[in-house]
């Protein structure tokens, strides 16, 4: 039983992370990580969205829409409860983190829009998942995310120490980081087995 | 048809209270954001970006009313700093507030001056010493170089003079050398 | 005993070429008095002592030009008897080669006394004593010239139980302290004594670097019949002279970045400032020369005792001049020390060593490749820093992050830079952050002050503009109606009679 929910989690963070694998999520991966802080609060932020909206849209799904029929009010039904989820998320950064509130700037309310937030719980639906399975999957998908945007905003402090030449200074020398990252990642296919 | 209205409707509500709830619960007063711009400003007090000293210039930044490269005495330097807090794109210093000076102070000579106490009221930080009828001087520790003085002298008696490097301020220098390829020949 | 037995071995530094029998063939030499004498008024950490002085004076030897200014500060004294001829800013010898004040003494060669006034410090009692201390101008003479009455008084909340005299002096080249110690034996150990009392130590010991075999013998035998002395010898690696490494290669403890040694009782002295302390304790005598050694590329390397303030132009002549003529001279040891700005400077309290640069050691033949990341220089750093990571950050400006890796903890030693297969001049970039960084933290103080005294002058703005109001609300309530027209007729009435004046005046012109 419990060798199940780790593969769940294997396969979300390092086989098939959305990132990097499944190429989802990418705006805030490339927009929040020119900073350590911002990342860890972003992929903080994002973890709590993904645990939560994966486990009401389950709830949803499976009490409400799968019972009547209603399977393709799905789309427009998650992507109400993850606004919700994440103008709460919002709320309770302002009061308690003012700082990095200020500093995530538009890209707090972004997560909305963070394709890998409305694909977890799809996923989560069409591969029919238990609740349990469905907050694993959600939370997996949400370490995988952190994990490597942590990676990826190391890396890109790093970089601004480096002679980069001019035309590669800015988001082309991220985009190649992040693709060698990819590149790096395709090792882990076949760990599942 | 129906149960599809229903349940959006229910969920709508459901989302509508519970958000209501934590929005009256996590209220947030105040604006800490404004000191944390306030302390990368050079304190100048000298109005070049075209509000009446440091702290309003602030306030603007962070309602969004001025843009961050408008302080020439913060420099280059400063406007990185402000990109960084703010999360914006880091703009080139407008020039039309001025460019950035050296640090000076100022300087009244002493024979010329009348003693009007201009001067003295239009100092935003009180660096100059002085009473009607009575010689005025400048206060050097004290005196930010914002040349809000300078115009309101009837004698035009005060001038800047910049700071030099001596022995105390002294700053070791960034090291400089050329990273040439070797030019020597390497015979396999 | 059984702690000096005990070898210990602090991680990194480095094997250097020591390259001291240079200098040590012959002994000290004291040079006559020069026709000038340039005194810096800064020659120590702390602030610029006040001048005592002024042009035309009349000084004689020992005589306080400059007093100390405050806690962190020491004297000036005139090193022979003469005339003040000015004051003035001339070169220092400063890497910066900017020049600063300097009291230029013209001696007249009777080379006079002051009253010498030994110090019966038992009597007198130590806070009397450490007054006596400030003004004797006796600063650290290792290099770092920090004022040494700070350093001596028992402070009850830390008392000192050991004394450590530091005669490692591990910089290739200088030998000052080792010729002092073969020839002035006898006024280090009594000066020892005195200073171990001073402090009330109970035991001293005087650690030695195990290149300085006829040092060692000297002061061996004349340390046999005290029981509180001991040498230990230390093996020979750079930097064993610097104060946190020496202590631990003595007795094994290592003192935490923030703590001074005197926390955990010990406080350690060069050998050339005991010396100072006690010929200003038991004969009165301000700190007025020093051993200087004249080496490298030069004709006849020696060592000297000179005054404070003897042009260094006159040392150099002395010795013969340059092997090899390239005009460079370093001050300071090989791995510490900074290219003179010129010659024309003149001896100082911080002046232990110049040396006539030897062609290798000229810049230009080296010329610096990227970093390789090789990390060698984590390998020898002796405080156990990163500086490949702070070169990293120093050299793109990224100074929060260096100061993350304890950036202000390294002590310039200058490993890193020599075992650096690149040839980076890797302190350079850590001296350039840390001015940054200071000058920085200067500003943002001043910017601090600013804007204090802008909110109150708008708070005061605000009160007077209170008290305005109040006043003119007052002053209206007080007079009524009646009053007013009262006051108004008054005032009519004189204009009308002034206006009468003016017209008969008129008319009678």
């Amino acid at each position: 039983m419990l060798n199940n929910y780790l593969l769940i989690i294997i396969s979300t963070v390092l086989v098939n992370n959305i990132v990097l694998t499944k190429i989802l999520g990418l705006c805030p991966f490339m927009g929040v990580s020119k900073k350590l802080e911002t990342s860890i609060s972003m992929s903080a932020a994002t973890a709590f969205v993904l645990t939560i909206g994966s486990m009401t849209s389950w709830a949803i799904n499976h009490y409400l829409l799968e019972p009547n029929d209603l399977v393709y009010l799905r789309t427009l039904t998650f992507i109400v409860v993850i606004a919700a989820v994440v103008q709460f998320t919002e709320m309770l950064m302002e009061k308690n983190f003012p700082i990095l509130y200020k500093m995530l700037g538009i890209f707090l309310p972004l997560i909305t829009t963070n394709c890998a937030v409305l694909g977890i719980p799809l996923l989560n639906a069409q591969a029919s998942h238990t609740l349990l399975e469905s907050a694993v999957f959600g939370f997996g998908g949400a370490l995988g995310f952190s994990f490597v945007l942590i990676l990826f905003s190391s890396t890109r402090e790093r970089l601004e120490g480096a002679h980069i030449p001019q035309p590669f200074k800015g988001s082309a020398i991220s985009m190649i980081t992040a693709a060698l990252m990819s590149l790096a990642f395709m090792g882990f296919i076949g760990l599942d087995k | 048809m129906l149960t599809s209205i229903l349940i959006i409707l229910f969920l709508a509500v459901i989302i509508g209270l519970v958000l209501g709830f934590s929005s009256v619960q996590f209220k947030v007063k105040g604006d800490p954001i404004i000191e944390k711009i306030d302390s990368i400003l050079p304190q100048t007090q000298c109005g070049q970006c075209n509000y009446p000293g440091c702290k309003p210039y602030a306030t603007a930044i962070a309602k969004g009313e001025a843009d961050i490269n408008q302080c020439p005495p913060g420099g280059e330097a400063g406007v990185r700093a402000l990109a960084e807090l703010m999360g914006v794109e880091y703009k080139p210093l407008n020039e039309s507030h001025g460019t950035t000076k050296p640090k000076a102070i100022a300087f009244i000579d002493e024979d010329t001056c009348i003693g009007c106490t201009l001067c003295i009221q239009a100092c935003p930080v009180d660096a100059i010493l002085g009473a009607a009828k009575q010689m005025h001087t400048i206060i050097e520790k004290e005196c930010t170089g914002c040349e809000l003085c300078l115009p309101p002298c009837p004698v035009d008696c005060i001038t800047m003079e910049s700071i030099e490097e001596n022995a105390e301020n002294w700053k070791w220098k960034y090291p400089v050398y050329s990273i040439s390829t070797s030019k020597t020949k390497v015979n396999h | 005993m059984k702690l000096l037995d005990k070898i210990f071995k602090f991680n990194g530094g480095v094997q250097t070429n020591p390259k001291k029998d240079i200098s040590t063939k012959n002994s000290i030499k004291c040079l006559p008095i020069p026709s000038e004498l340039r005194l810096p008024l800064r020659q120590h950490i702390g602030n610029m002592p006040k001048l005592k002085v002024k042009v035309g004076d009349q000084v004689l030897k020992g005589e306080l030009i400059a007093e100390a200014d405050g806690n962190i500060s020491a004297a000036i004294h005139a090193p022979t008897s003469g005339k003040i001829k000015s004051v003035e800013k001339l070169l220092i010898p400063h890497p910066s080669g900017l020049p600063d004040f300097c009291v230029t003494l013209i001696p007249d060669k009777k080379d006079q006394w002051i009253k010498k006034a030994p110090v019966n410090w038992e009597k007198l009692g130590m806070e009397k004593t450490i007054k006596l201390l400030l003004n004797s101008g006796i600063v650290g003479l290792g290099g770092a010239a920090f004022p040494s009455h700070l350093k001596l008084g028992n402070n009850r909340n830390s008392p000192i139980n050991t004394l450590i005299i530091n005669a490692a002096e591990c910089e290739p080249y200088i030998t000052c302290d080792d010729m002092l110690m073969r020839e002035r034996g006898n006024d280090l150990i009594k000066g020892i004594k005195l200073v171990q009392s001073l402090l009330g130590a109970k035991q001293t010991i005087i650690g030695i670097e195990d290149n300085k075999p006829e040092a060692y013998k000297i002061i061996s035998d004349l340390i046999i019949k005290e029981s509180s002395v001991h040498i230990k010898v230390v093996p020979t690696i750079y930097p064993s002279g610097d104060a946190k490494r020496l202590i631990f290669l003595i007795n094994g403890i290592k003192i935490s970045k923030e703590k001074r040694s005197s926390e955990y009782g010990i406080q350690m002295f060069n050998v050339a400032t005991i010396v100072a302390i006690y010929r200003f304790i038991v004969h009165g005598e301000a700190s007025l020369s020093r051993i200087v050694t004249i080496t490298g590329n030069i004709k006849e390397p020696r060592n000297y005792e000179v005054l404070f303030g003897t042009p260094l132009e006159s040392l150099i002549q002395d010795t013969g001049g340059q092997k090899i003529r390239n005009n460079t001279f370093i001050m300071g040891g090989p791995m510490m020390g900074f290219k003179l700005p010129s010659i024309d400077v003149s001896v100082t309290k911080t002046m232990n060593c110049v040396i006539s640069a030897e062609p290798e050691m000229i810049e230009a033949k080296k010329e610096p490749l990227p970093c390789i990341r090789c990390a060698k220089c984590a390998e020898a750093c002796p405080v156990l820093l990163q500086p490949q990571e702070l070169f990293w950050f120093s050299k793109s400006d990224q100074f929060e992050k260096a100061q993350n890796y304890n950036l202000f903890d390294c002590i310039e030693c200058g490993c890193c830079s020599y075992v650096c297969p690149s040839n980076i001049p890797l302190v350079q970039f850590y001296r350039y952050a840390k001015s940054e960084i200071i000058a920085q933290s200067i500003e943002k103080e001043e910017a601090d002050i600013a804007r204090e005294r802008n909110d109150f002058r708008i708070l005061r703005l605000e009160r007077e503009k209170k008290e305005r109001a109040e006043r003119n609300a007052q002053r209206k309530a007080e007079n009524t109606s009646e009053e007013k027209s009262k006051l108004i007729e008054e005032k009519r009435a004189e204009i009308a009679a002034a206006m009468n004046r003016i017209k008969d005046n008129e008319k009678i012109k």
